[in-house]
């Protein structure tokens, strides 16, 4: 069986910078792949490769087997993009850009406004879709941008950090597209700034750097190597403080930090921590404003993969 | 591909349709040149008011349409700029669809500017003393000509890093083409320097044709209004034949 997408060794130059240095990406049907890596590292280079945007210096790329050179127009066929930036009409209303990309992938007038307004209630958009697009706010140009590759029902999608800017509640309602439309069977490239979202949505994760990858594995495989879960515990009482650093002792799997005065947080080995915790604050009648089971920021991906700190290209 | 084209060419009416400022282009300022030049300078131009006319509203749809041809560079550059190219070309369509579906939205637009120039034209008492066929083959050929010259701004708009640069570029040719020429006063009346060049300018040929395909007097530089379609056309010719391999050859690196 052929991959539905299909790099080998990519290279892309601009003049003195190498954006890729040599990509390999494999993903199955109807998988999700996350890309992740800080600003600079190339995703979205990749993805315009991928999406026939740009021609790689070195390396070749297929979807389903098609080659994204040599027959671009049977890819793009197959293909949508959600770029990281929207590439919508601001001067059309929502509804207008959307019926002239269904026109322009042959549907017929009525069909595309049809798809269209689909899209645009999927999307929460119904209410604007009369309004001109440059009247939207960040969240809206992206959900439109998200629906206008949607129109083909595309059988590969990529998706160029799509919840970059959004608000929590935004942010939910495009990873619960992203399911739908992996049951739907879709495959799709993801990239993201995100190992949370990568996590939520993966079933596997490429990192890359400078244009390199550094580590591929599943989101479990990627959490382990990189040290795995943090709970972080905030007492409402500062007089709770010893105790609960104690428990967090107990639970986690060394000495306990204190990034913040009344904030305690301590590595753990799994999920099954958190409950233990919760069930041992109960017990002690210890109350808490806040408690929270997080992944690494991607600043701490990369000090445990690369051993270096990051900070100065995030 | 024809299909494609023209499904963005309506995507380049409803666009101008919807933005005020660029229908007011089309629309309202051949009319408002028409008044200043007609109503202010008429008088002391060419004696009266009705005799300027005549004489102005050629030129004045000349000068509208030089303008608007080369608006087809700014726009491709901002739609490459912001980033609806990379949408179009994420797409199964034909590469150069979006440049013709441009080109094509074009040629609506010098129609709309045409026909209002014409119509006001005729309300403030523009009289046109030949064949309503003559009417058209100025319309073509004005039309033609136009088509010709964008291919200049595609060049510039596919070259230039912003959209202002194309604007500023777009200009700097526009206005020794149209002001060098015998838009607003007989080119007899220019300083002699200066009318070398208007004789040589296609403008002023252009208008010439105008005028005489639409009022019927024979042009100040001399030929006859055969003569000066045949020149126009020559010209044509020649613009097609250097600016379209340059501009589709930019486009291709661009797009
Ligand atoms: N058109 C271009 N011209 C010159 N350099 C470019 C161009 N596109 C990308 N680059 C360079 O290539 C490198 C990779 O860029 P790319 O946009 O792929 O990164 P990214 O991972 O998408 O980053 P971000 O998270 O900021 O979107 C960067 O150093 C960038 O400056
Ligand atoms: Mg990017």
């Amino acid at each position: 069986m052929t991959a539905a997408i299909e790099a080998h060794g990519l290279i892309k130059r601009f003049g003195k910078t190498t954006a890729l240095n040599g990509i390999d990406l494999e993903v199955e049907e109807g998988r999700v792949l996350g890309v992740l890596g800080p600003n600079g590292a190339g995703k979205t280079t990749a993805v315009r490769i991928l999406a026939t945007l740009l021609k790689p210096d070195g390396g070749r790329a297929s979807i389903g087997g098609l080659d994204v050179v040599h027959d671009a127009t049977a890819v793009r066929r197959r293909i949508g993009l959600t770029g990281q930036f929207a590439s919508i009409d601001e001067d059309l209303t929502g509804m207008q850009n959307l019926v002239m990309i269904g026109q322009l992938l042959h549907l017929s007038t009525r069909q595309a406004k049809v798809r269209a307004a689909e899209l645009l209630a999927e999307f929460d958009l119904t209410d604007a879709a009369g309004r001109l697009a440059k009247t939207y706010s960040g969240g809206m140009r992206r959900r439109l941008d998200l629906s206008a590759s949607l129109i083909g029902r595309p059988s590969v999608v990529y998706l160029d950090e799509p919840t970059t800017g959004l608000d929590p509640a935004k942010r939910d309602d495009v990873w619960d597209m992203i399911r739908t439309l992996v049951a739907q069977g879709t495959t799709i490239l993801l990239t993201t700034q995100y190992l949370e979202e990568a996590d939520a949505l993966a079933n596997e994760i490429t990192v890359i750097d400078h244009g390199t990858i550094i580590a591929h594995d599943t989101p479990r495989g990627l959490k382990r190597q990189v040290g795995g879960q943090t709970l972080e515990v905030r007492p409402n009482d500062a007089a709770s403080l010893p105790r609960v650093r104690e428990l967090l002792t107990r639970f986690g799997t060394r000495e306990p930090d204190q990034p913040a005065p009344d904030l305690l947080s301590v590595p753990v080995v799994d999920e099954s921590a958190l409950t233990d915790v919760v069930a041992a604050l109960a017990a002690e009648r210890i109350s808490v404003s806040e408690l929270s089971l997080r992944l690494p920021s991607l600043d701490e991906v990369f000090y445990s993969l690369t051993g270096q700190n990051k900070k100065e290209v995030a | 591909m024809l299909r494609d084209s023209l499904i963005l060419a309506k995507r380049s009416v409803v666009k101008m349709v919807r933005n005020p400022e660029q229908f007011i282009d089309v629309t309202l300022q051949p009319i408002i040149l028409t008044v200043v030049f007609v109503f202010i300078f008429g008088g002391a131009i060419a004696g009266s008011t009705g005799a300027y006319v005549e004489f102005a509203l050629p030129g004045i749809i000349v000068q509208t349409i030089m303008f608007t041809s080369l608006t087809i560079g700014v726009n491709l550059n901002t739609d490459i700029q912001k980033g609806i190219f990379d949408r179009f070309r994420s797409l199964p369509i034909a590469r150069s669809a979006p440049l013709f579906g441009a080109v094509l939205g074009d040629i609506v637009r010098h129609s709309i500017a045409i026909t209002v120039t014409l119509v006001f034209g005729a309300i403030i008492g523009f009289e046109f003393n030949t064949p309503w066929w003559h009417v058209v083959v100025a319309i073509l050929l004005i039309i033609a000509f136009a088509v010709s010259l964008c291919w200049v701004s595609v060049l510039i708009g596919m070259l230039a890093r912003s959209a202002g640069a194309v604007q500023g570029l777009s200009f700097l040719i526009v206005f020794p083409l149209t002001f060098g020429s015998s838009t607003f006063v007989p080119a007899d009346t220019l300083p002699t320097w200066l009318q070398g060049w208007v004789t040589i300018n296609p403008v002023t040929h252009v208008i010439e044709s105008m005028r005489g395909l639409l009022t019927g007097s024979t042009g100040v530089v001399g030929d006859t209004t055969t003569g000066q379609v045949l020149w126009v056309l020559a010209s044509c010719v020649v613009l097609v034949g250097v600016f379209f391999p340059l501009a589709t050859w930019a486009y291709r690196r661009k797009v």
